[in-house]
């Protein structure tokens, strides 16, 4: 019989004697399939919160903040100087002139859904060019907000998560009551966990004067930055700061995607190491149980290369009915389930989606694969080295 | 006591196996440990809040301010013991990375409102003569290893640096330390007259104020009283317990405590069934062993309280190891940037050894229900 032949034969035989051993290889197949859930699960939070963030930060879209801050909030610009930053060479025209709009950030309180406690939302009120500049705002329900009226805009995101902001309700915010009068998307991006407004109605009700905190220019072309860029930092009048909008957002997330996967990789990573050992006390109990067969085969001329292999072989194959298990309950449990965390760059909450990828789902079943090898490694070096001849005396 | 031998013996039987089953308990109980100081570390706040203690601030949202009259006005209200108001800094050091809280507060009521922070009267006594004075946490002070009297520089984005200046300065008149178990001491605290005359925009506005009420009973009433004194004003007030303040933050990163649970959950699910799974194996190994017992006169009472010593043994085993390394681990604290307070506290750490004891029982219940029932004659026939 050729080595291959030795290896299939030996195999096959292996696994069909698994259903005997019912209870170990199921707890090690859902030891596997408990890590791989976990695992999947929390990358999925820190996936579906990055792409909240960044998915919709185009690169001909630039945004201008006051320099030395790191948040449109810590930032303040006058109408004036709003006006030279429209003047910038690079900036694409609309009809009404150049496609810039000049933006308020502020948060107010709602009460969350889930948890019924008050949570910061952002407020943003923006320029007339807003959608312009943004590209991608799209009307779901309602109308826009008509310039110079107490109406609001909401995100689909933020309607989901906060309590009262469906069409046709009205908030108060301090001495002031706005509408709801339109649901909007924008790709699934961070503008979804806002609620919009007119930016002239808005610094009134914030005494806020004639000051805006940030502008938000469509350019050109992706190459025209440099060229708005340097325009800004060599005029005298303005001291300011240009980013990339998808630059701007990356900077904002990074604490908050960073601790979240920081956590979750050490919690899988322990967990890895607790299937592991569940893995190996499996396999080392299947090999003890199946000593007087093992050596027999050995006896008859079977190499001890095919025995490992086939050792191996089980516990791969174990490991992965658990991952594939593990990895088809996250995605069924998890894939777009709504969450929503706070930002801590920006103080307000930003929602998002559970997003389980297909990366995300390769990825779990490499692990299970080679939690697999590891965990089938060591009994299957075992089992090639048992002495024959007193192993078959063995009961 | 007297069969411990035994029961020592029959897990040094197959040591290998013990030990995987021992490391699997150990990871388990690692990870619970660590997820409780996770969760201690996030609901921080809430935990050391005091019950006689309120918090004032803006109706429509934390980040708008008050006037620093109102200081004045809650006092009069009666009820009230101490009112002290406090403002963010946000003041970076060097390196956005090196995060710390900065506060500007006014000295006497500051102290008398959080009487957990004693500071000795020459530090009082100096803070209050040095107009750009702070004091800093212990473990700030240890984390930069600065000495009182060094002279602290840091820039705000938020308020920008004084007129002229390019970064506000400021003196170390002294340090304070807590006498609250997991409280706080990475913070530093300035004088709010020397910020107020620095500071270019936003003069005579604070953030919000902390009050001490004269008799907690009354928390409820006194809050209503001060909301109502500033209703339909421009500045409009919302008063809730500090418990209350500092867990509507951590109820903003999620539900901490649901997600925590749900983990553990799976966690310990997974342990149990390995660990299931190794006592039922050692008993079936054992069939002929546990019918000579029987034969000898052991009884069925005694064959099953071995076997569930035996998997309680492991349990507890990997239980303290784990739990102990958890200890020690969140002492070390190694997400300090993000969350200053990262302990296990000690009913968690009670709870996880009763969890032990919880998971060698069930565990090992089925194979010692089973080693029980075992039929003398059938037992020592199987070979």
């Amino acid at each position: 019989m050729n080595w291959f032949t030795q290896i299939l034969s030996i195999s096959i035989f292996n696994l069909r004697a698994i259903p005997e051993r019912k209870g170990s290889a199921l707890s090690a197949a859902f030891g596997i399939a408990g890590v791989v859930l976990v695992l999947t699960a929390v990358l999925a939070i820190a996936e579906g919160f990055k792409k909240s963030v960044t998915a919709t930060g185009a690169p001909d879209v630039a945004v201008v903040l006051r320099s030395g801050s790191d948040s449109e909030m810590n930032s303040g610009l006058s109408r004036d100087e709003t006006r030279v930053i429209s003047d910038a060479p690079g900036i694409a025209r609309g009809k009404r002139g150049p496609l810039t709009s000049a933006e308020l950030f502020v948060i107010i309180d709602l009460p969350k859904r889930s948890t019924g406690t008050s949570a910061n939302v952002p407020l943003r009120g923006v320029g007339e060019n807003a959608y312009d500049v943004r590209g991608n705002i799209v009307l779901r329900e309602g109308r826009f907000f008509e310039a110079g009226k107490n109406e609001l805009i909401v995100g689909t995101g933020a309607a989901r998560a906060f309590a009262g902001l469906e069409v046709g309700k009205s908030i108060k915010i301090g001495p002031n009551t706005w509408q709801v009068v339109g649901l909007f998307t924008a790709d699934g991006g961070i503008a979804e966990s806002e609620i919009w407004t007119d930016a002239s109605v808005l610094q009134p009700a914030y005494n806020r004067g004639d000051t805006f905190q940030s502008v938000y220019a469509k350019l050109n072309s992706p190459g025209s930055f440099n060229e708005f860029k340097d325009a800004l930092s060599l005029n005298p009048q303005l001291k300011t700061k240009v980013e990339r909008l998808n630059e701007f957002y990356a900077a904002q997330t990074t604490m908050v995607s960073e601790f979240i996967s920081k956590i979750g990789v050490t919690i899988a990573s322990l967990m890895a190491c607790g299937a592991l050992f569940g893995a190996l006390n499996t396999m080392y109990g299947a090999v003890s149980a199946r000593t007087r067969e093992i050596s027999t085969l050995r006896a008859l001329g079977f190499g001890s290369g095919p025995v490992i292999i086939s050792v191996l072989a089980e516990s791969v194959v174990l490991a992965l009915i658990g991952g594939v298990l593990g990895a088809g309950i996250a995605w069924l449990a998890f894939d777009g389930y709504q969450a929503s965390t706070l930002n801590w760059a920006t103080f307000s909450q930003v929602t998002f989606a559970f997003a389980v990828t297909p990366q995300l789902l390769v990825q779990a079943i490499l692990w299970s694969i080679v939690l697999g090898l590891l965990g089938g490694i060591f009994p299957a070096i075992r089992a090639a080295r048992l002495p024959i001849a007193a192993a078959l005396r063995e009961t | 006591m007297k069969f411990l031998s035994l029961v020592i013996g029959n897990l040094k039987r197959k040591k290998l196996r013990t030990v995987l089953t021992v490391l699997s308990a150990f990871i388990a109980f690692l990870l619970f440990g660590l997820l409780c100081a996770l969760k201690e570390g996030l609901l921080a706040g809430v935990n050391i809040a005091d019950a006689d203690r309120l918090v004032v601030r803006n109706k429509i949202t934390l980040i708008q301010p008050l006037p620093v009259n109102y200081k004045n006005r809650i006092a009069t209200i009666p009820g009230v013991d101490a009112v002290a108001p406090l403002t963010w800094f946000g003041g970076i050091y060097q390196d956005p990375k090196n995060f710390f809280a900065t506060i500007p507060v006014d000295p006497e009521t500051f102290l008398d409102v959080y009487r957990e922070y004693p500071i000795s009267a020459e530090t009082k006594s100096e803070w209050l003569k040095t107009r750009n004075g702070a004091i800093v946490g212990e473990a700030l002070m240890k984390k930069f290893g600065w000495k009182v009297g060094d002279i602290i520089p840091l820039t705000s984005p938020i308020w920008g640096q004084p007129e002229g200046e390019s970064a506000w300065q400021f003196k170390i008149v002294g340090t304070y330390d807590t006498t609250k178990k997991g409280g706080d001491t990475s913070s530093m605290y300035f004088r709010w007259d020397y910020f107020d005359e620095g500071k270019v925009e936003q003069k005579g506005l604070i953030g919000w104020l902390t009050l001490r009420v004269k008799d907690k009973d009354q928390a409820t009433a006194v809050a209503k009283a001060i909301d109502a004194e500033f209703a339909n004003s421009p500045y409009e007030t919302v008063t809730e317990g500090e418990g209350a303040f500092a867990s509507s933050f951590a109820q903003q990163v999620g539900d901490i405590g649901t997600i925590v649970a749900g983990v553990v959950g799976a966690v310990f699910f997974t342990i149990l069934l390995v660990a299931g799974n190794t006592m039922s194996q050692s008993v079936r190994e054992r069939t002929e062993e546990i019918g000579v017992l029987k034969a000898m006169g052991f009884n069925n009472g005694l064959i099953l309280g071995l076997v569930l010593a035996e998997s309680c043994a492991i349990a507890l085993a990997g239980g303290l190891i784990g739990l102990a390394m958890a200890a020690v681990i969140s002492a070390a604290n190694p997400f300090a940037t993000v969350l200053p307070s990262f302990n296990l506290p000690d009913r968690d750490l009670i709870r996880g050894i009763i969890f032990a004891l919880v998971l060698g029982l069930v565990a090992g219940a089925i194979p010692a229900i089973q080693a029980m029932r075992l039929q003398i004659a059938t037992a020592l026939r199987r070979n």
